[in-house]
């Protein structure tokens, strides 16, 4: 089982930057280009690797670490992730915790690395990203909940195992409302289009991007890996959420992963495509009605 | 039958959530017209058959989706588009808070309704639906400022006591629907009466301007 929940770990490291790959190509198709090859992030990592990186007089240790624990944070909460049904390699009472926890530590450093500049434009983009995920981690925690309550379990290896069928028939309209909560806080964390814009550095849009513009080189190389490493991680969540009665614990679950995840992908990009940007003000509405749904559904199992 | 019973009853109260946050007030008509649509599936869905006569769940059933979920949404529509309004801008609490305070009522009333001393429902989900819709509507029409969308929420009001009425519909006859229906009809009329007046008089249908005292 171990063996498993390893080589499952390795294949989504090597896989995660794929995800984005197939994200950009949907966002193409839907504007009628041709769009970049699948592989493009890899090449895109593999150049930015072999670069050096430039470094600004004002920037201190703290700049050069950023990127470096973000991407060691965002692969210890990998480990904690189970993948396709088969149980995580590390899992604890409450471990569901410690992932979101890694994960505001990746986006602390990163906002650390950013103000440590001391450009005011990156100031701002760390406060627009620390803002908005403050207001997403209620509705992610929310929804953890949701997801222990209707299984019993404590932990996302229980959360996402055997239990999970069986809480999809007695509390299904609970979990559908917690996978849509899911998938709002994953577009709002990854900085995807309703809140953010990947693709530009215009300044009224820019939140994450904004943030790491003076990181070049292998720097913006652990950075880039690091984002698609963390989509993936909550397309895994939301997939083995939603996949429930058909992730059994068998090898043949990969292909179904596999395909929920390439699913993932399709409709990111299509809410990509068809949907524009919030205005800054509206997002906050947007995530406090995410909790507000997720603690509807919590209510609907106490109860 | 249950689980697409519980699945329509969540998504009303999801409903709520959404005219609740919602700013544009196409989208809030659209939406309200949806849940109007929804509640004439619930008589279908929880027919026991027994006590139920086939016909009279139909006459319900039909009459809410022609009335709540085509007429007056149609009606609402018209409205918007003669006085040329989208949406409403600035309301008097606004969205975030509102939403905040729909949360919490609709959380009471799936907390509080288990101890209720009520006519066994046919559904564990019908009287917290009921209560929460009734307590979004109430809230939406003291929240927003322009006519319109204090009619959204009245007539959000009335699909909560819709929902509640469904507690005896085994004792309701029809004709008691049908005047309740006709009744909502009516009163929407005389609200677009009303709002084509405030219009005409202010060029806005911003409800504040009443308060104005006028030489």
């Amino acid at each position: 089982m171990l063996v498993r929940a390893i080589v499952q770990l390795l294949l989504s490291f090597a896989l995660a930057p794929l995800l984005v790959g197939i994200v950009n190509r949907v966002k193409s198709l839907f504007a009628g280009r041709v769009g970049p090859p699948l592989l493009q992030p890899y090449h895109d990592l593999l150049k930015l690797l072999r670069k050096g990186a430039v470094y600004s007089r004002t920037t201190t240790w703290v700049f050069r670490a950023g990127p470096v624990v973000a991407l060691a944070a965002v692969i210890t909460a990998a480990l904690l992730l189970p993948i396709a049904g088969a149980p995580a390699p590390v899992f604890f009472t409450g471990d569901f915790i410690l992932l979101a926890y890694l994960l505001a530590l990746a986006r602390f450093v990163t906002a650390l690395a950013a103000l440590d500049t001391g450009s005011s434009f990156e100031g701002m983009g760390a406060a627009r990203e620390v803002t908005f995920s403050s207001l997403a981690e209620p509705a992610l925690f929310l929804s953890m909940l949701v997801l222990a309550r209707a299984t019993g379990a404590t932990s996302l290896s229980g959360m996402l195992g055997g239990a999970l069928p069986g809480a999809w028939t007695a509390a299904g309209p609970a979990l559908l409302i917690a996978v849509i909560v899911l998938f709002v806080v994953a577009l709002a964390e990854n900085s995807r289009v309703p809140v953010d814009d990947p693709n530009t550095h215009l300044e009224l849009t820019m939140i994450h991007e904004v943030m790491v513009l003076d990181h070049g080189g292998p720097d913006l190389a652990l950075i880039l890996y690091g984002a698609s490493l963390k989509l993936f991680l909550f397309g895994a969540l939301i997939v083995q959420v939603a996949a429930g009665a058909a992730l059994r614990g068998g090898w043949g679950d990969l292909a179904v992963f596999a395909g929920g995840m390439v699913g993932f992908a399709l409709a990111v990009g299509t809410v990509e495509s068809l949907m524009a940007r919030l205005k800054l003000t509206r997002v906050p509405q947007m995530l406090v009605g995410a909790t507000v749904l997720s603690a509807f559904a919590l209510v609907l199992l106490v109860r | 039958m249950m689980p697409w019973a519980d699945l329509v009853f969540v998504l009303v109260v999801v409903i709520d959530f959404f005219a609740l946050g919602s700013g544009r007030l196409g989208a809030a008509i659209r939406i309200v017209a949806i849940q109007g649509g929804l509640l004439a599936l619930l008589p279908l869905l929880l027919a026991t058959g027994g006590q139920h006569h086939l016909g009279h769940v139909l006459v319900i059933s039909a009459g809410a989706l022609l009335v709540k979920g085509v007429l007056i949404p149609w009606l609402m529509f018209r409205a918007i588009r003669e006085s040329a309004i989208r949406r409403e801008l600035d309301p008097i609490v606004g969205f975030m808070p509102s939403l905040v305070l729909g949360g919490i009522g609709v959380a009471l009333a799936f907390v509080v309704t288990g101890s209720m001393p009520l006519v066994e429902p046919a559904h564990a989900f019908l009287v917290p639906t009921a209560f929460s819709t009734v307590w979004t509507g109430l809230l939406v029409v003291v929240s927003r400022r322009k006519a319109v969308a204090q009619v959204l929420g009245f007539l959000i009001l009335e699909n909560g006591v819709f929902v509640f009425g469904l507690l005896l519909s085994d004792f309701m006859p029809a004709m008691v629907e049908a005047g309740v229906l006709l009744d909502l009809v009516a009163a929407v009329f005389v609200m677009g009466i009303v709002m084509f007046h405030i219009h005409r008089e202010f060029s806005s249908l911003d409800t504040e301007k009443l308060s104005a005292l006028k030489d």
